[in-house]
């Protein structure tokens, strides 16, 4: 009976191929788009944890709770030890110091006065170190769009749109303005020898990159640092395991009422990114769901319309003594075989789409100027586990609950009136 | 069943329900049907032919009385019973041949067989013996639309008989058809009666038919009015 049913499907293009179609289209989509919007997401929360909290993050309490100020009168202090004790209780995480400052970076012409100026927005961070990840956490080696990387003290990187706006040259002298931990006015030359391009907006306006020692010595903050990030091995967020590392670091501390305390934070925790983790976490079964329901309507009248058109040939069925039960049940057998077909074309396709996606991206650089979000320029997909799946069993069950929904008009029918019926 | 009788119908009733009253169908019908019969239920339009050919065929059920096919009671068979009755021993030929078009005539011939589960290779000689029977071996793959009205019927006769039921119920069959075709049709018909003595029963005002036929209940306003055999 089932190569019976097959064969009737391959025959009736009206049976198989509008639905199937409509599967296909309905699968592309949701594998295509939960890529899209997962790797949006997942690239959106890597370049916030690769540039601003790290999986974990150590602030002192104060520094907390103004972070945005970055105030770094409050940084931490005797970071050298806190980073000692950290690499001996968890060896498999890289833990790193930066930081974050702002300031006024001037350019002085060849009498020292100054010839133009502008804001910056600075990282500290560890350049000079051979076995320093900080280099490939922050891609800054292939960021660099003209001149080296610092590899001396008092060298500098600053955003190449910065470079062009401030008219500053490879090898000019920038002076920062800045206060130091302590509050005074914090002075000091660097040389510019390289300019960079995150693809990141935010970071791509002002940024000044410099060796953690350089802007340490800047503002007076000797073994002190802003922040303490922790990443974990293969670079992939795991919240519950940093949840036990940040409550296990907290519970030392919780006996120390200082503001100067130490606390860690973990990445859902920083900056209301648990909104944006939630949502990536929800949106795929946001998505499938819409599409079994939207799908299932469509497909419900497509059936509706199908029965219409085999009302003779169920009749018939029924009449020579098929029963409704078994009816019903081959069409069933008929939408699993349209679900099927469907939902791997259109799974098929999503894929292919979504790779491409992922490989070209899609350049929103020119929309995207004042975007203030750790947000890449390039949106592009992201295939992981989920996306060979997020399609393929809605587009069966939609498939499937359409049917159903549509041939409940089987039973409906009554055999008394089937003479009648199939004179017409 | 006794003494080779099919259809033992006893004082049988049959109402259909209009708003708070009904429609009184079939009145004190009393039958028997015998194997190897050719008979029609012959009358004008309302005279209650369809509703005692469905009864017959079980895909009705009798108000009153009691209409008793093959040893089966058709008033006290559930859906899946009647629909067993149908797919094993009765077999049904319509008006407007009611063919499936995705499938072609050995197919179509083929699906009574599929719903008995049969295996393909008894399949496939039933199949054959059916298509023998009606002459159509030659157009065993085309489909419904590239056949005649008369082909068409005869792939439904050969559908109905394709599994050799015991009987056969035949609602208008030459309706649709010329006088050359319907007389090609009906001396099919009669040749696999007499041959199989398989029992044919007609609903039909179709003169083409009743001139066929070798028992002929009339019917008017419900009720059996004449019940003759027919000398031929």
């Amino acid at each position: 009976m089932i190569t019976f049913i097959i064969k009737g499907l391959l025959r009736d293009r009206h049976r198989s191929l509008f639905p199937v179609i409509m599967v296909t289209i309905g699968v592309f989509i949701t594998v295509f788009f939960q890529a899209f919007m997962g790797g949006i997401l997942t690239d959106m929360v890597d370049s916030t944890a690769r540039f601003s909290t790290g999986h974990v993050k150590i602030m002192s309490r104060a520094y907390m709770e103004n972070e945005d100020q970055l105030p770094n009168d409050l940084a931490l202090t005797g970071v050298d030890a806190i980073m000692q004790d950290l690499k001996q209780k968890y060896p498999d995480i890289t833990w790193v110091k930066r930081i974050k400052y702002g300031g006024l970076l001037d350019i002085p012409d060849e009498n020292g006065e100054t010839r133009s100026q502008g804001a910056v927005a600075g990282f500290g961070v560890d350049l000079h170190n051979p076995k320093s990840t900080e280099i490939s956490t922050l891609n800054i080696a292939n960021s660099i769009v003209s001149g080296r990387m610092p590899d001396k003290p008092g060298e500098i990187l600053i955003s190449d749109e910065m470079a062009r706006d401030l008219k500053i040259a490879l090898g000019d002298k920038a002076t920062l303005i800045s206060s130091t931990m302590f509050g005074s006015m914090a002075i000091y030359n660097f040389k510019v020898v390289g300019t960079i391009k995150f693809g990141i907006p935010m970071m791509d306006r002002g940024a000044m990159i410099a060796d953690i020692s350089d802007i340490q010595e800047a503002l007076n903050m000797e073994d002190a640092a802003g922040e303490i990030l922790g990443y974990l091995p293969g670079g992939v967020y795991d919240d519950k395991v940093c949840a036990k590392i940040a409550d296990n670091f907290n519970a030392g501390y919780t006996d120390n009422e200082s503001g100067f305390a130490p606390v860690m934070s973990k990445l859902q925790e920083i900056s209301g990114l648990s909104d944006y983790l939630a949502l990536a976490n929800n949106m795929a079964s946001t998505i499938a769901m819409i599409f079994v329901i939207i799908m299932s309507i469509v497909l419900w009248n497509a059936g509706l319309l199908g029965g219409l058109r085999r009302y003779g040939e169920v009749g018939v069925r029924l009449a020579i003594g098929e029963h409704k039960g078994h009816v019903y049940s081959s069409l069933l057998v008929e939408s699993v075989a349209i679900g099927l077909v469907g939902s791997v074309i259109g799974t098929g396709i999503g894929l292919m789409m979504a790779y491409w996606m992922q490989t070209k991206g899609w350049d929103f650089s020119n929309t995207m100027k004042n975007v203030n979000m750790m947000i890449p320029l390039v949106f592009r997909a992201r295939i992981t586990s989920v996306t060979y799946y997020i399609g393929f069993f809605p587009g069966l069950i939609s498939t499937l609950l359409g049917t159903a929904l549509a041939g409940v008009g089987i039973y409906k029918r009554q055999t008394a009136s089937l003479f009648k019926e199939l004179e017409t | 069943m006794k003494n080779g009788q099919l259809i033992t119908i006893t004082d049988m009733v049959k109402d259909y329900p209009i708003g708070k009253g009904y429609f009184r169908a079939l009145e004190d019908i009393n039958l028997t049907i015998g194997e190897g019969e050719f008979a029609g239920l012959v009358g004008p339009s309302g005279s209650g032919k369809t509703t005692l050919l469905n009864i017959i065929g079980s895909l009705d059920v009798p108000s009153k009385g009691d209409a008793n096919v093959l040893g089966h009671s058709i008033g006290q068979l559930n859906a899946r019973q009647s629909a067993q009755l149908r797919n094993h021993h009765l077999g049904f030929i319509f008006q407007t041949y009611n063919l499936l078009p995705v499938y072609n005539v050995f197919e179509n011939v083929e699906l009574p067989l599929l719903l008995l589960k049969m295996e393909k290779n008894k399949r496939y000689e039933l199949v054959n013996q059916a298509l023998d029977w009606v002459g159509l071996q030659d157009k065993r793959k085309s489909r419904p639309a590239q056949l005649s009205g008369g082909e068409c019927q005869r792939v439904s006769i050969a559908r109905a008989m394709v599994k050799q039921p015991k009987i056969v119920l035949a609602d208008e069959p030459t309706a649709n058809l010329d006088a050359e075709n319907s007389h090609n049709i009906l001396q099919t018909m009669e040749t696999l009666n007499r041959d199989l003595k398989t029992t044919f029963i007609f609903a039909t005002h179709d003169e083409k038919v009743i001139q066929y036929l070798h028992r002929k209940i009339s019917l008017f306003d419900g009720k059996v009015a004449k019940d003759e055999q027919v000398k031929k």
